[in-house]
């Protein structure tokens, strides 16, 4: 089984539209919207849910003011400034590390596990899909991340698909490390914009550092067409291939608005060539094709 | 003053709303750039960068000379960061939270601290505009002490605009609490109202006011402003799309500088911005 998880860096690159058009392509496939802090993709896709389970975070401290004396250890320990002068836990600010329960003298700090989103497994017209929803201000989605990735590879395995295609969180942190390690193969979704290069350099270094092959796609490239050649450039020489340009087309908002894909939207256009091509090219490449086995094509469309 | 200039979703126009206040506001203000995974004002504001610190958290050192292994440290440990296994104490410095837990509980002494690289914070200046990022460490996952560090350096004197992160998780929250006002931006697109709407929630939940800017505000449809209506979340901006504007930015280049007419406009939303404030804080 492969993983190609789509990744961009920057938010608002076409990531998700991008993503969402690759699904209309791939026929057997299953979907993972890792994208937790900002799930979009489910817009597109209209899942219906078949499962829903609860995400449990870490806990996090309740002092019990019966039992509590104002001793202040608890303040004087906790280096998250999440306990007021009143002695009681400011939810946002407490980190869970759980050092003020078991210091204080009184036993009055308590320690529940809180419950910080729900996760997913549902039926959409391109196959199943595996997202979720980090609550509002939670911390974990690190955590989250890696169990719906668990969840989805598992789901691939039972229903003999050959391909899970992850739409990844914008940025380089906890989420982001927590959705490419292990991945066949990334794909890079750039815009030529001066924060678009800038971003992508930063991505492609987390990829070196975990080692997960990487492909380069530019994005309404026309917006800036030496910004995107420079892009080109640059993933050539830090090894990452190129796979296309798409140009800037007001179909991809369309066609969101519309709740659909690229490719279920007015008449066969140009731009779907390019997507099109591009795919091609991303499950004929060398990291999707390890070891040259060639029949991966055949076994997902 | 604290304005956090912030969106649900990536790619908003985020970075040009905060760096293009700024700007049209020029000498006196404060840039925090705490979107610390990707960093991009710099590259509209253009300021000379004179300093650079390295940020660090804390981590736990064990001297085994002193160590009985009696696993106390990775029994209070809730994040596994530390564990004990026959005659040796492993440490996984990039699970570990910096809580201090384990060096309190050791019975004898034996945990001292040293710093985990977190990344960098940079200090310049342009034209009598303050400028300070942090830039997370590639392959570091925690950002938000780097965020709160970044935030640490707000002059409570001076008007300081915040580029805070996208999303709503905790880095989205350390570049947000404490602030008096929030911006949100966002595009009137099904992806940009589902986020603008749990930038809301996690608005309210801080008690925070906020506004909202409407970047491409002519793509897409209508159902950002019907929601904003309904939240009675006032629309302070709206920003075509201009092919112009959006080659302009591709370029690094910025909207007040490029096309002058729209500096009064950015002024004026500061003061919209001003006066919610204020009217809030003779209310309160
Ligand atoms: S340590 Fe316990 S008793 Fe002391 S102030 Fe905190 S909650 Fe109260
Ligand atoms: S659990 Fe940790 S972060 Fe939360 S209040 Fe207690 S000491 Fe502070
Ligand atoms: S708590 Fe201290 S003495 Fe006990 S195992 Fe940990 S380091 Fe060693
Ligand atoms: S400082 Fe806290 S998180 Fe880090 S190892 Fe010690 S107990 Fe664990």
């Amino acid at each position: 089984m492969r993983e190609i998880v789509i990744i961009s860096g920057k938010g608002g690159t076409g990531k998700t539209s991008l993503t969402a058009a690759f699904a209309a392509l791939a026929k057997n496939s299953v979907l993972c919207d890792a994208d937790v802090d900002a799930a979009d993709l489910h817009l597109l896709m209209q899942p219906e849910i078949r499962q829903q389970t609860d995400f449990m975070g870490g806990g996090i401290a309740v002092i019990n003011p019966d039992l509590c004396i104002g001793c202040g250890t608890c303040m004087e320990l906790c280096r998250f400034e999440a306990i007021t002068d009143r002695f009681e836990v400011d939810t946002i600010r407490c980190e869970g590390c759980g050092v003020c329960v078991d210091f204080c003298p009184e036993k009055a700090i308590d320690f529940p596990t809180k419950r910080c989103g729900e996760w997913y497994l549902s039926d959409t017209r391109f196959g199943p899909m595996v997202h979720a929803r980090l609550g509002i201000a939670e911390e974990n989605s690190g955590k989250l991340v890696s169990l719906i990735r668990k969840e989805v590879r598992q789901l691939a395995e039972e229903r003999g698909a050959d391909l899970v295609i992850t739409d990844g969180p914008p940025g380089i942190g906890c989420p982001v490390i927590a959705s490419i390690g292990g991945a066949t193969a990334l794909v890079i979704v750039v815009e030529p914009t001066v924060s678009g290069i800038h971003d992508m350099e930063r991505v492609v270094e987390l990829a070196a550092h975990f080692r997960v092959p990487g492909m380069v796609c530019v994005n309404k490239w026309d917006l800036n067409p030496e910004m995107t050649e420079a892009i080109e450039q640059l993933a050539i020489k830090h090894n990452v291939a190129v796979l296309g340009r798409v140009p800037f087309d007001p179909a991809f908002t369309r066609s969101m608005v519309a709740g659909k894909t690229l490719f279920e939207y007015g008449e066969p256009t140009a731009t779907q060539q390019q997507v099109r091509d591009i795919w091609a090219k991303i499950i004929n490449s060398p990291s999707m094709n390890p070891l040259g086995i060639m029949d991966f094509k055949s076994t997902i469309q | 003053m604290i304005i956090s200039v912030a969106s649900g979703k990536g790619g908003t126009g985020k970075t040009t709303i905060s760096t293009n206040m700024a700007l049209a506001l020029g000498s006196g203000v404060e840039f925090l750039d705490c979107d610390v995974e990707e960093p991009n004002a710099h590259l509209f504001l253009k300021p000379v960068i004179e300093r650079t610190e390295l940020v660090t958290t804390p981590i736990p050192l064990v001297d085994l000379e002193k160590c009985t292994y009696c696993r106390k440290c990775s029994a209070i440990c809730r994040f596994n960061a530390i564990t004990v296994v026959s005659h040796k104490v492993l440490i996984f410095p990039e699970l570990c939270h910096s809580c201090g837990g384990c060096m309190v509980v050791c019975p004898e002494g034996a945990i001292t601290e040293t710093g985990r690289e977190l990344g960098e914070i940079n200090f310049g200046a342009r034209n009598g505009i303050r400028f300070i990022n942090g830039r997370l460490r590639v392959g570091e996952s925690m950002s938000p002490p780097l965020i709160k560090r970044v935030r640490s350096e707000a002059d409570p004197e001076k008007v300081t605009i915040i580029d805070a992160p996208p999303g709503t998780s905790c880095p989205v929250i350390a570049a947000m609490n404490g602030a008096d006002f929030v911006l949100m931006v966002t595009e009137p697109t099904p992806f940009g109202l589902h986020d603008l709407k749990l930038a809301v929630e996690t608005v309210k939940l801080l008690g925070i006011p906020s506004g909202l800017v409407v970047n491409r505000s002519d793509i897409g449809d209508q159902e950002v402003f019907a929601y904003a209506e309904r939240e009675q979340l006032p629309v302070l901006l709206t920003i075509p799309f201009e092919r112009r504007i959006a080659e302009a930015y591709s370029q690094g280049r910025s909207i007040v500088e490029e096309f002058p007419e729209w500096k009064e406009r950015f002024c004026e939303l500061f003061h919209k911005i001003e006066t919610i404030i204020q009217k809030r804080s003779t209310t309160v």
